[in-house]
């Protein structure tokens, strides 16, 4: 059999390097790997793999005496991550970026590159578990479910989970942070990461404007009847069940209900008109590889930190599935993920298509 | 670092010589005097230096006033060229700048500080495919406007030698001060500075098993140079700080050995990298060798890869065991190509895949061998992995 060696992916903070110092710990031959991403300032520094950050990753290899590499991954994360970013605001759809980095640079390229280096296994510090259990494996919640972040990982197959470790999975958050202390590890203190890691300020819309992005143009607002109610600057300025910055005066306050991508139209309502049970899903994985032949009862979870609702979900063929909640969300919205639980099991999910 | 990790990056570094720490250690602690006082400790210290100094002449067959030390290759890089430029400029209102494409950035960047900031006129001679300068080439632009000529004599990321002595004849031609950076050569080539003309040469210690952080340039008496460190008259006014003795000890002793052992060493070298390039060039497809086939450093076998990160191989073959370098250092995962290749021709797809493997005093053949079953396995993986992200 061929000798288990571990490729982690570090980014220079708290949880990858706890990742990687408990693997060290159980005596797995360990390397680190960290990802230069692309970036859009000129110094190519981007909020999560800036040269700070590779210092400080190498840093912690060092104390862990393990072998550290970056490896060049701008190309397929401009490609799969950034462009995708900027062409769903350009559809005026509202992407979720970390899915499709998962799916396609860390699952994807990362796994591959570490594979063709010599690991057999890619550990991260994401806060979930993947164990085998009667027959397969399995997606599991992180202990934390606070800071559970299986919702991001829906996309990972058999073959992935199979080669997959989350160390810091069974941990929370605080106990994290303890054995960094206790190993002395620099990094202990420092700052969860954020999304969007390539748009260097919070401010994503000026991020698309110096791309150059082409954003859906202005047009109608109107009520759930067609009436129009006035004029919208372009449906990428807009999220479903935003109330600010509407434009529109009313007596009472106005929601985005939906977002009209074929006719450009921004449809807005009563607080009690927002709310959908019904949307279908595009793109839909199943971690066990294997869609439902029926039905099937599940959570579901339409955001990152949104709360589960029940739901049946519909598998239709390979990788499509329709979903009825059991009592409506305000805040369905295309281009994000719903991702399907059954218990701590994290059964797969899809993108919000309408 | 376990026995089954094999060095095989001599060119960027090597381990100090036994003998050359023995040498040292005393000088760490009981010659602590400065060369410079007046007492006894001071004269102590400063006979050590001088000692030292003369060892080091006698291995370039020059005089111990025209050795100047310093802190690295570098910086005596830097003092050449900055030094003669200047001095040239004040003496003889020469202002232009000759050296080739294929330096090391100690003296390309600052050249092309001198032309940016200083206003001095740079000119890069032509290199042919191998990176060689021909004379002629040197020849046919070299006039009294030039202030300084430098021509790198071993290549640090190709190996290719440089035919010094011709170029040097040039430059006493036309009395045109004519320096090169020996860092790469001196362990192996021979480094008499009457044989190759030269009016200024530079050396680094830790290219030839001594310790870090102790350069020398050699000055020929005459050569007009102004000091880029100035402060007290040590160095003969051209370098000041005080002498770090116990390192002038260590270059000292790691040259003296290097002259002694030269050549039987390099014999060695010489079948190791043929070996190399050999089955490289048998058994791994898009492979080409960079630099002179056989014009070339005994120790130095490089080569580029068609569409293989330098960096990523350089890291899948120390995971194997093996340290190697490629021709642009970079461990930031933002790859370019190196300028020495861009010079040579080769494009993206090519230069990216640098990879460069030298040997040195404690190879075993045994090494290459497992090297040479292991590298085209882990480029064929490599290339396997990079065909499914097209």
């Amino acid at each position: 059999m061929e000798q288990r060696r571990i490729a982690v992916a570090m980014s220079g903070g708290v949880d990858s390097s706890v990742a990687a110092a408990l693997l060290v710990e159980q005596g797995e031959d360990v390397f680190g790997l960290m990802m230069r991403l692309w970036s859009a300032t000129p110094d190519g520094s981007n909020r999560c793999c800036s040269p700070i950050d590779i210092t400080s990753a190498r840093e912690v290899a060092a104390r862990l005496s393990i072998p550290f590499y970056v490896i060049n991954a701008q190309e397929p994360f401009k490609q799969h991550v950034v462009d995708a970013f900027i062409n769903g605001y350009t559809k005026g759809i509202t992407p979720n970026p970390c899915i499709e980095c998962n799916r396609h640079v860390r699952w994807g390229f990362l796994m591959r590159q570490a594979s063709a280096m010599g690991a057999t296994h890619l550990a991260t510090g994401h806060y979930a578990l993947s164990v085998h259990r009667e027959g397969r494996y399995r997606l599991l919640r992180a202990n934390d479910h606070v800071k559970d972040q299986s919702y991001v990982l829906y996309m990972l197959a058999q073959q992935d989970l199979s080669r997959t470790i989350f160390p810091v999975g069974p941990y929370t958050k605080q106990e994290v942070r303890e054995h960094a202390r206790r190993l002395d590890l620099h990094v202990a203190e420092r700052p969860d990461s954020q999304d969007l890691c390539f748009v260097s300020t919070d401010d994503y819309r000026a991020f698309l404007k110096d791309q150059g992005t082409e954003l859906p143009p202005p047009g109608a607002i109107v009520d759930r009847h067609g009436n129009v109610l006035g004029q919208h600057e372009g449906l990428a300025e807009f999220t479903i069940g935003q109330r600010r910055r509407i434009g529109v005066s009313s007596p009472a306050a106005l929601y985005v209900l939906e977002k009209d991508l074929a006719s450009n139209r921004l449809v807005v309502g009563l607080r009690e008109e927002l709310g959908r049970r019904e949307f279908s899903l595009r793109n839909v994985c199943w971690t066990s590889d294997q869609p439902p032949t029926h039905p099937i009862e599940a959570h579901v979870r339409v955001r990152y930190k949104a709360q589960e609702i029940a739901a049946r979900v519909h598998p239709k063929g390979k990788d499509r599935a329709n979903v009825s909640l059991d009592s409506p969300l305000p805040d369905v919205t295309p281009g994000q993920s719903a991702v399907f639980y059954d218990q701590d099991e994290c059964l797969g999910g899809g993108i919000i298509e309408s | 670092m376990s026995s089954k990790h094999v060095y095989l990056d001599y060119a960027a570094s090597t381990p100090i010589d036994e003998r050359v720490l023995e040498a040292m250690l005393p000088h760490m602690q009981d010659t602590f005097g400065n060369p410079s006082s007046t007492h006894r400790w001071g004269q102590q210290a400063e006979a050590v230096v001088e000692s030292s100094r003369r060892t080091i002449a006698d291995a370039l067959g020059s005089s111990p006033h025209e050795i100047v030390f310093t802190a690295c290759g570098s910086e005596s890089d830097n003092l050449a060229l900055r030094g003669a430029a200047f001095a040239s400029r004040t003496n003889r209102d020469a202002n232009r700048i000759l050296t080739t494409p294929v330096e090391h950035p100690a003296i390309l960047r600052t050249a092309e500080q001198l032309a940016e900031l200083h206003g001095f006129h740079l000119e890069l001679l032509p290199v042919d495919e191998c990176g060689r300068v021909e004379p002629e080439a040197l020849s046919s632009t070299i006039g009294q406007d030039v202030a300084i000529v430098s021509i790198i004599y071993a290549n640090n990321e190709i190996g290719t030698i440089n035919p010094i002595t011709e170029l040097g004849a040039i430059c006493r031609q036309h009395e045109i001060p004519f320096h090169t950076d020996a860092v790469q050569a001196a362990s192996q080539l021979p480094i008499d500075v009457q044989e190759l003309n030269v009016d200024l040469m530079s050396l680094g210690a830790h290219k030839f098993y001594g310790p870090k952080g102790i350069g020398v340039l050699f000055v020929r008496a005459g050569t007009q140079v102004v000091p880029t460190l100035t402060g007290g008259s040590h160095e003969h006014g051209l370098r000041a700080g005080t002498p770090n003795t116990p390192l002038i000890v260590g270059c000292a002793e790691a040259l003296r050995i290097t002259m002694e052992e030269r050549d039987s060493h390099n014999l060695a070298y010489v079948e190791l990298r043929d070996r190399l390039i050999s089955i490289v060039s048998e058994e791994i497809t898009h492979a080409r060798l960079t630099g002179h086939p056989t014009d070339r450093l005994p120790n130095h076998a490089s080569f580029v890869f068609r569409d293989i990160d330098g960096n990523q191989l350089l890291a899948a073959l120390d995971l194997s065991g093996y340290a190697c370098s490629s021709g642009s250092a970079c461990k930031t995962g933002d790859p370019e190509p190196s300028k020495v290749l861009l010079a040579l021709g080769f494009d993206r797809p090519w230069g990216l895949g640098s990879l460069r493997i030298t040997v040195g005093r404690h190879t075993k053949s045994d090494d290459i061998e497992v090297l040479l079953k292991v590298l085209p396995d882990v480029i064929s993986r490599l290339r396997t992995a990079q065909d499914k992200e097209a």
